[in-house]
């Protein structure tokens, strides 16, 4: 029962880490139209950066917050350099380029920080444990996780469907030559957007490192599951986004630590100790594939489109 | 009809010829390595044509390419770990158990469009990864050494560097044929009538769904076919041949060399792996600069290398 309820809450934090990658790139996606593969490299250069600032203030979250801004920042630069020229292309040409952009990063931070990975130290108030329910026992930081994530959200959520930006954003997203035509700088607004989800994925990455480390394409693997949340989701919707990332968490980390045992009740030890991992690790692509089967938009397509 | 003595045709006939003339420029220069890298160009540059039979011709974007290889690949690696040497019984059964994936996978698929039908390609073979990567009997992880190359009853000793370099520039060969008449048939015009508009394919009473999904079954059957080679070179299987990041490069290779010919991904095939070996003597840290040009391919050059060769224009 202890089990279950912390492999719960540890499948809810990997579901909101996989939200906050998946939000920038479904906002990319479903307003630009854009495929980004180096959305990832956004996630790694959070984690790199994080680590490097908490070293060098000596601030955790100074170091974060000096991190967000410097990710925001490259998104900034990348989208004025290379991603605004590729709007309105083929879907393949964004794969290659964007191909092209995470080859270029993963080589960057091996020139940089070495190939090694980094350590991102937690302050001491962050590192240990909390009682949830008498005889429950919660990591701190997990639960740090949820909690801002859950935070990140609301707000994502406000920004876009109740401020002016958020109007311009969905607005854009429909027809980008009347909202250019309205005198909205609609260059801008863009390079704002990309910007934003760049450092959502530098959020995610930033807070993954100090569980896992810092490393070189660890943005890789991820973002194939962010794309499955963003797909099963439906396009360009932040609502569906944000459900299927927790589906998707759930069903992976309980699946993982469950599934082998619940095989057993079926299937003889050996052979569940041996379907178990495979069929663990492909469950969320199974769920995946049956729900596209069923539903080929998504779970909840966006209205507009 | 086209004018046969275009530029695009003349590189593309030229790099055919040398491609074929490799393993003598080897012999006379003692120069082993290139013959390893070519064989493994030709193998990969066939499961890139077979890519854009589907991708360039058919408008059907597969992200999961690379699991025919690994099918074709284990196909063999696991028959000849169970002792059955020969290629009589393992290469035909190679390339119907990767049509029978095809065929399973496409039917499912082709039900979804655009990104949809990327994404759905993509899990299906994260599915069979993962397949592989559980196969605790034949090496799991670690992957699968084979020990004896397929067996063609002495006709062929696959063993032998040349003899092994020319089956496969053979079977490349035969598959820009093969894909070359198939896109120019009347089975290839419904194929590229439903990529520009399948409602009006439809309407004109072609069930386009049948015509596409054979064209699917067709691309991984020739996929499964480079797989069975590419395990006879490394006389190795292992997961890493289906990761998506190696459906990732299939993709690159078409797009770069040109998804509007049959022998575009060809040249694609062969940039690639030639810029990576030659950028990869320059520096250690060669993905710096091969990653800016493919960004810069795609900003400047739209129709990759075979568009520059066409002058530039992208139709």
């Amino acid at each position: 029962m202890l089990l279950f309820v912390e492999q719960t809450l540890n499948g809810l934090q990997f579901g909101l880490l996989l939200f906050l990658l998946a939000a920038g790139l479904t906002l990319v996606f479903g307003i630009m139209d854009l495929v980004n593969l180096a959305h990832g490299s956004f996630y790694m250069l959070g984690a790199y950066f994080a680590a490097t600032f908490t070293a060098l203030t000596g601030h955790f979250i100074g170091g974060v917050v000096l991190a967000l801004i410097a990710t925001l920042m490259v998104g900034m630069a990348v989208e004025v350099i290379a991603i605004r020229r590729l709007y309105g292309r083929d879907h393949l040409d964004h794969v290659l380029g964007t191909f092209g952009l995470l080859l270029f990063f993963n080589e960057l931070v091996r020139l940089i920080w070495g190939p090694a990975g980094m350590n991102l130290t937690l302050p001491s108030w962050l590192n240990t444990s909390i009682e949830l329910m008498p005889g429950v026992y919660y990591s701190m930081y997990r639960l740090s996780i949820i909690v801002v994530a859950l935070v990140v959200a609301l707000v994502l959520y406000l920004v876009v469907m109740r401020t002016r930006i958020g109007m311009l954003i969905r607005a854009g997203a429909s027809n980008r030559e009347m909202i250019g035509a309205l005198g909205i700088n609609i260059k801008l607004l863009f390079t704002f957007v990309f910007g934003a989800g760049a450092a959502l994925a530098g959020l995610a990455g930033l807070m993954q490192a100090a569980i896992l480390t810092a490393q070189i394409g660890m943005g890789e693997n991820i973002l194939i599951l962010a794309f499955v949340v963003i797909i099963i989701g439906g396009i360009g919707s932040i609502r569906g986004a944000f459900i299927a990332s927790i589906l998707v968490g759930l069903i992976d980390t309980v699946g993982r630590a469950f599934l082998s045992d619940v095989l057993k009740l079926f299937l003889s030890n050996a052979a569940a100790s041996t379907a178990g991992p495979a069929l663990s690790s492909m469950l969320i692509y199974l769920v995946m594939a049956v729900i596209l089967v069923m539903r080929p938009e998504g779970l909840f397509p966006a209205a507009s489109k | 009809m086209r004018k046969a003595f275009t530029l695009r045709n003349i590189v593309v006939a030229a790099l055919l010829v040398m491609l074929a003339l490799v393993p003598v420029y080897s012999q006379a220069t003692g120069d082993v390595f290139l013959m390893t890298l070519f064989t493994r160009i030709v193998i990969l540059a066939m499961a890139a044509v077979s890519l854009n039979l589907i991708m360039g011709f058919g408008g059907m974007v597969s992200f999961g390419h690379a699991a025919y290889l690994g099918i074709g690949g284990y196909v063999v690696g696991i028959l000849a770990y169970e002792g059955v040497g020969s290629g009589f019984v393992q290469w035909p059964l190679a390339v119907i158990i990767s049509a029978l994936f095809a065929l399973i996978i496409g039917a499912l698929s082709l039900r979804t469009r655009g990104v949809y039908f990327i994404m759905i390609t993509l899990a299906f073979a994260q599915m069979i990864y993962y397949v592989g990567v559980s196969l605790d009997r034949y090496g799991a992880d670690d992957g699968l050494t084979i020990y004896r190359r397929s067996d063609f009853a002495g006709l062929i000793n696959l063993s032998n560097k040349t003899v092994f370099y020319y089956v496969c520039v053979t079977l490349l060969f035969a598959t820009i044929y093969g894909v070359w008449r198939l896109v120019n048939s009347r089975f290839g015009m419904v194929i590229q009538g439903a990529r520009s508009n399948e409602r009006r394919m439809r309407a004109i009473g072609v069930p386009t769904y049948r015509y596409r999904l054979t064209c699917f079954v067709i691309a991984g059957a020739i996929c499964g076919l480079a797989g069975v080679l590419l395990a006879n070179q490394a006389d190795f299987v292992s997961p890493a041949i289906m990761h998506w990041t190696r459906s990732g490069d299939l993709i690159v290779m078409a797009v770069l060399g040109g998804m509007g010919s049959v022998a575009g991904p060809v040249l694609g095939a062969v940039a690639l792996l030639v810029l990576e070996e030659a950028l990869s003597g320059i520096t250690e840290y060669w993905q710096i600069i091969l990653g800016p040009m493919l960004l810069a391919i795609v900003l400047y050059a739209r129709g990759g290398i075979e568009g520059l060769l066409r002058g530039g224009r992208h139709d």
